[in-house]
């Protein structure tokens, strides 16, 4: 691999380091329920480079049309997540992290 | 040219798939009222899966390009969880209808999450795996939520949405490591690139594969979401997340370890051995000071857990069957043990502490001997059925010389039972406060079925449930 040229190496780094700010984003995460709906995206987004770099670095389609399925699923998780959250909120009138507290031990 | 895919092994499936699209359709059209139909329908479905599932292919077949693979593991491990399905909806009828929360959507919801597990059940390729598993999980979700208008059960499902999410997650990045580290994602090719063992980065995909699935079973350092979701859905949701998705989901982590990763037993027979001590020790402590009885229950499951993958940690055939014969057993006692849970209404409101069943020996005496029996069973007390799943989990990991672990659970065996002992002691030794309703036909009948396998009558099914466990672990076995 010549100098400054990008390799397989760069892309796992780059969804190591999406995949970490992620997770650090669901428990870090003290202010608001959507942030943590962005750190589940984000992980998911990591997978899938870490699928298509992998892919191509294999010349192996299987890794896309993971990635396919994943996408597919994501959207409706989210659109389920999105949901729950409304009716959370109708009920609590916040989506706050710390205020989610009703039941503990 | 691509062949049409061979459609008999996955038959059950695809006729439960379109048995769900016309239940659906059949509430659309039907409207408001007409929850008891469709319940009542979805059990019929489930039944003639089960038949499906029983009329189907000898053998192991593989369909769909290696994607699906039908055998006797599971088909054992599908019975179980229909059964443990077809009971949660005909549990959750009468709850339902006295909760106002009546809407069709229920069963529905009930028939894909199980269609979900069957498919998470026969995956035989990453892939498979996390679209099956993604199926019951966003079911599970809803159904969590399913009293829209209750803090409490919207809370539960937004926790368990957000954990849930977050397992996904770390499954997937473990699956994309182990793909491009083995160059494979169907089980039976990984399984033969990993038998001259495995580089780093497809072990450090495994332990993510691995975290993953201990979510979805709430083993212990990934349990912390149970205790609130048991508690927060409603109570006949929480009859039913005890025990189909349980066995579900322990069903495919052997698979997985087993199939593929099983020329890496050295590796994650020590994070199992940590993941079953660890979950029997939490399970038996966390219960200690518990007055609801469903979080109670939630680290009982934890604890029963811990026992089961005492059992998959011996790394055995034995120790597989020893953890399908738990799963079966420890269906009976949960369902009944949720059967009595369900009934537990005081002038027609529904009280879930355990004080609220003090004295009910003297107002039910039936319903209280049937829960002292469950108690009995899940503490694994001789006579009573839990003593022998875990006679069947302990015996292989001590075969395989695990004597810490098996010390670990006796004696988180022992401390558990004080709390289910405490139960007995409110039922046979509290005064009655306030004598609870009439529980309604249905579950009288379930808790008094349930109560009869656990004690009695499992003798007459033991060799049956042994012999078809074994069958399944050899299958699992035979096809490495």
């Amino acid at each position: 691999m010549e100098f400054g040229s990008i390799g397989l190496a760069h892309y796992l780094t780059l969804s190591a380091i999406l995949f970490t700010i992620g997770v650090f984003g669901i428990f870090l995460n003290r202010k608001n329920v959507i942030v943590i709906l962005m750190s589940v995206e984000m992980i998911l987004l990591a997978v899938n480079i870490n699928l298509v770099s992998f892919s191509v670095y294999l010349n192996d389609l299987v890794g896309q049309i993971f990635t396919m399925f994943i996408l597919t699923v994501a959207a409706a998780e989210a659109a389920i997540g999105l949901a729950i959250l409304v009716v959370y909120f109708r009920n609590r009138g916040t989506i706050a992290v710390e205020d989610i507290n009703m039941m503990k031990g | 040219m691509a062949t049409f895919p061979d459609l008999a092994p996955a038959l059950p499936e695809i006729f439960l798939a379109c048995a769900s699209m016309a239940l659906l359709m059949i509430g659309v059209f039907r409207g408001e009222g007409s929850l008891r139909l469709v319940s009542w329908l979805t059990v019929a479905s489930f039944i003639a899966t089960g038949f499906l599932l029983l009329q189907g292919p000898e053998g192991r077949n593989v369909t769909f390009n290696g994607l699906f693979v039908s055998d006797s593991f599971g088909t054992f491990a599908k019975l179980l969880i229909l059964i443990a399905s077809s009971l949660a909806v005909i549990l959750s009828v009468n709850y339902l209808e006295k909760e106002r929360v009546a809407r069709f959507e229920y069963p529905v919801l009930i028939a894909l999450a199980t269609l979900g597990m069957l498919a998470m059940v026969s995956a035989n390729d990453l892939i498979s795996l996390y679209v099956g598993l993604e199926l019951q999980s966003l079911a599970l979700y809803v159904i969590a939520a399913f009293k829209r208008d209750v803090a409490k059960s919207t809370e539960a499902g937004l926790k368990y949405f957000v954990l849930g999410a977050l397992s996904s997650g770390l499954l997937l990045y473990g699956s994309s490591l182990v793909y491009g580290f083995a160059g494979t994602t169907s089980f039976d090719k990984l399984a033969a690139v990993l038998e001259g063992g495995a580089s780093v980065g497809v072990v450090i995909g495994m332990v993510f594969v691995a975290a993953g699935l201990a979510f979805k079973i709430s083993a212990v350092p990934f349990h912390m979401w149970t205790p609130d979701v048991y508690e927060g859905a409603p109570t006949s949701v929480t009859a039913f997340f005890a025990v189909a998705p349980k066995v579900a989901a322990i069903t495919l982590f052997i698979r997985v370890l087993v199939g593929p990763f099983g020329d890496l037993a050295m590796q994650w027979q020590q994070v199992i051995q940590f993941c079953a001590g660890a979950s029997m020790i939490i399970g038996a402590l966390g219960a200690i000071q518990q007055k609801n009885i469903k979080r109670l229950m939630a680290y009982s499951s934890i604890g029963h857990i811990g026992y089961a993958l005492v059992g998959l940690s011996a790394g055995s055939q034995e120790g597989v069957r020893g953890v399908l014969i738990y799963m079966a057993i420890y269906l009976a006692m949960n369902v009944g043990v949720f059967a009595v849970i369900l009934s537990m209404r005081q002038s027609g409101r529904a009280v879930e502490e355990v004080a609220d069943l003090a004295g009910l020996s003297k107002t039910h005496p039936m319903l209280a001997f049937a829960m002292a029996v469950f108690m009995w069973s899940l503490a694994g007390v001789p006579p009573a059925a839990g003593f022998w799943g875990k006679w069947a989990v302990f015996l292989p990991a001590i075969q395989a010389g695990l004597y810490p672990l098996a010390i670990v659970g006796v004696i988180a065996s022992g401390i558990s039972c004080f709390y289910y002992l405490r139960v007995i002691k409110a039922m046979y030794f509290d005064d009655v406060t306030e004598p609870l309703d009439r529980p309604t036909p249905t579950a009288g009948f379930v808790v008094a079925g349930a109560a009869l396998f656990v004690f009695p009558v499992y003798i007459v099914f033991l060799s049956p449930i042994t012999s078809g466990a074994a069958a399944a672990a050899a299958a699992l076995f035979g096809a490495r």
